[in-house]
């Protein structure tokens, strides 16, 4: 008997197309060890670095592939480093459209210019733009890559759940296919189903944050433009297409274009081509040609899930936390979720680790996620505000913005995505304190390069014991966990970004290329009881 | 830390420019005037925890 799995939105492309499992004609349900479920960038990633790392992972997804529609855009450099050690980056970085240069205009006065290029040494760009589903198909390619060298990866398309029910040592599933249902069980089930997450809502757990009272228009269009490969941001633009509008260039000359519309409008009439067309002609002139490639309109809301680990369901990305457009913190929060998350279960399901070890992915990404939501409220607050007062003193700023540069630090059209520092965290262990504050314990390793290739192609396939200026053993073991050696030279960046004041450094790294603890000198006793607390044994 | 002891050093002339500058201004001028000066004073100031009491002060300025 076949049924039907509707499908909520068309494929740019079909990856994974339905294949009956012989889960399906089990009789009693097949237990695996990682179950993910959705389809996403969130969830691809997690199963390809649950995979990389040797843990057996089904991924469940009610379609096939990637949506179309380019949604999520701005992909920041830390996202690309996490790629990268996933084995996805390369082809992310050929097709992306590379920026740093950003331009903020009031009404029709430039006020002033930006440059996101970060300092040199760094393997990748501060950010790429780059379509969602392109961003999705080369996660996919990797997956297939990683599958083909025996990572054990297995994608179901048009699975879809429809039940939950979590027990002491596994959670059950209830599957809908077009062959009919079946159930499986999960030891770890990875929630990556998105901000309407259906596994949310059927284990009953809230989502509550706060809604912003704004409509957003985005209008993808295609044109041959020499507009420059900058991010152009309008308070009160004079062409009047919105209360605020925003240009950015994707590949294939396709141009993403948002405009602010306000809180009531009449979402049909917003959406009908022609209205659409007026506001991008009013903007781009009347003798651009472009054709309409993509439209939407949005709302948006900054909340989260109180904790993302609920016994042995974990959740990741949009499910678990949502951000307003500005700063591109959504896509890019979702993929640390990932990179925080895989290794850490896969320590557990090894049994390596305790299972406490995932409450410090609650614990950390939580941290994340608030670091996000409070840059996210503050960027909309600016760009929409909420009384006369706000608007008043916005638009004092933005006056004062063109003639006095310390305006512009206050000027706030998206504090773009930089990597969350896990300060605080139990994980966390001995400090040194004349290093430098931007590689303390929690912070995510800043890459330079080496006499061949760059330093973070060097981190984290396990633990890493980095020694610079001093010889570390090539391997050592510790708690069950293999710590591999990597003695360095100093080099002008290592310098800058590691010994600060100290002569040599040693750092215990985790494999999220984040730092551990950090000391002056080796000693064996205290890299084992760092190594400790990392896994969640101390 | 924020002075709260007498610190202008021409009091009377300080006040009497503060007003004399909102002259032939409309009040959404004159509110969009000061709202400049707040951010212009703010930034000489700088210090986060002196914004902090000077803000606290001014909504209620009892709460010295």
């Amino acid at each position: 008997m076949k049924h039907d799995i509707p499908e909520r939105y068309t494929l740019a492309f079909r990856l994974y197309p339905y294949a009956k499992s012989p889960d399906q004609d089990a009789t009693t349900p097949v237990r695996h060890k990682a179950v993910v479920v959705g389809g996403g960038p969130i969830g691809l990633a997690t199963a390809l670095d649950l995979g990389r790392r040797g843990v057996p992972v089904v991924l469940l997804d009610d379609h096939e592939g990637a949506g179309l529609g380019s949604r999520a855009l701005c992909f920041a450099k830390r996202t690309l480093e996490i790629c990268d050690r996933l084995g996805a980056a390369k082809p992310m970085l050929a097709k992306g459209v590379q920026w740093n240069l950003g331009k903020v205009f009031h009404d029709d006065r430039l006020l002033y210019e930006f440059n996101l290029l970060p300092e040199g040494g760094h393997a990748f760009p501060a950010f790429i733009n780059l379509q969602q589903p392109w961003f999705e198909k080369f996660l996919h390619d990797a997956i297939v890559a990683a599958q083909a060298e025996g990572a054990p990866i297995e994608l179901r398309g048009k699975n879809r759940v429809d039940a939950v029910t979590p027990a002491a040592d596994h959670v059950a599933l209830d599957v809908m296919t077009p062959d009919g249902p079946y159930k499986v069980e999960a030891e770890w089930l990875i929630a990556c189903d998105g901000a309407r997450s259906p596994l949310r809502n059927m284990l009953g757990l809230g989502f509550d944050g706060r809604v912003f009272e704004d409509n957003f228009l985005i209008a993808d269009v295609k044109m041959k433009a020499d507009f420059p490969t900058e991010r152009w941001f309008w308070f009160e633009p004079h062409f009047k297409s919105g209360d605020s509008a925003l240009l950015h260039k994707q590949p294939d000359d396709i141009w993403r274009i948002d405009f602010q519309l306000g809180w009531n409008i009449d979402r049909a009439k917003e959406l009908e081509p022609a209205r659409i067309r007026a506001r991008v002609d009013a903007m781009l002139g009347p003798d651009v040609d472009y054709e309409l490639d993509w439209c939407s309109i949005y709302t948006f809301q900054c909340r989260r899930m109180e904790r993302f680990r609920h016994g042995r369901v974990l959740f990741a990305g949009d499910s678990a936390h949502q951000v307003s457009p500005f700063g591109a913190r959504g896509a890019n929060s979702g993929v640390q979720d990932v990179d925080n998350l895989a290794w850490k279960l896969a320590l557990v399901v090894e049994g390596v680790a305790p299972e406490r070890l995932l409450d410090s992915y609650d614990a950390e990404r939580v941290h994340g996620a608030e670091e996000n939501i409070l840059n996210s409220t503050r960027a909309t607050d600016f760009i929409t505000p909420k009384t006369p007062v706000s608007k008043m003193f916005r638009n004092a700023v933005l006056a004062l913005a063109g003639s006095l540069p310390f305006a512009r630090t206050v000027v706030n059209s998206g504090r773009l995505s930089l990597p969350c520092t896990y300060d605080g965290s139990v994980l966390n262990g001995a400090d040194h304190p004349a290093m430098p504050a931007r590689t303390r314990p929690g912070s995510p390793c800043p890459d330079a390069p080496l006499d061949r290739g760059w330093l973070l192609s060097r981190l984290g396939r396990g633990f890493t014991l980095m020694g610079i200026g001093l010889e570390v053993p090539k391997a050592m073991a510790g708690h069950g966990v293999a710590l591999e050696g990597l003695s360095l030279a100093p080099t002008p960046e290592l310098v800058a970004r590691y010994l600060g004041g100290a002569e040599r450094a040693v750092y215990l790294i985790r494999p999220d290329q984040h730092v551990a603890a950090r000391w002056d000198h080796l000693d064996e006793a205290a890299v084992a009881a760092a190594l400790a607390r990392a896994i969640g044994k101390e | 830390m924020l002075i709260t002891t007498p610190n202008l050093t021409r009091p009377d002339e300080s006040y009497a420019r503060l007003i004399a500058t909102h002259e032939g201004l409309s009040e959404a001028e004159s509110h969009a005037l000061n709202a400049r000066l707040i951010l212009i004073l703010m930034n000489h100031i700088g210090d986060e925890a002196v914004l902090a009491e000077a803000i606290l002060l001014a909504r209620d300025p009892s709460a010295v």
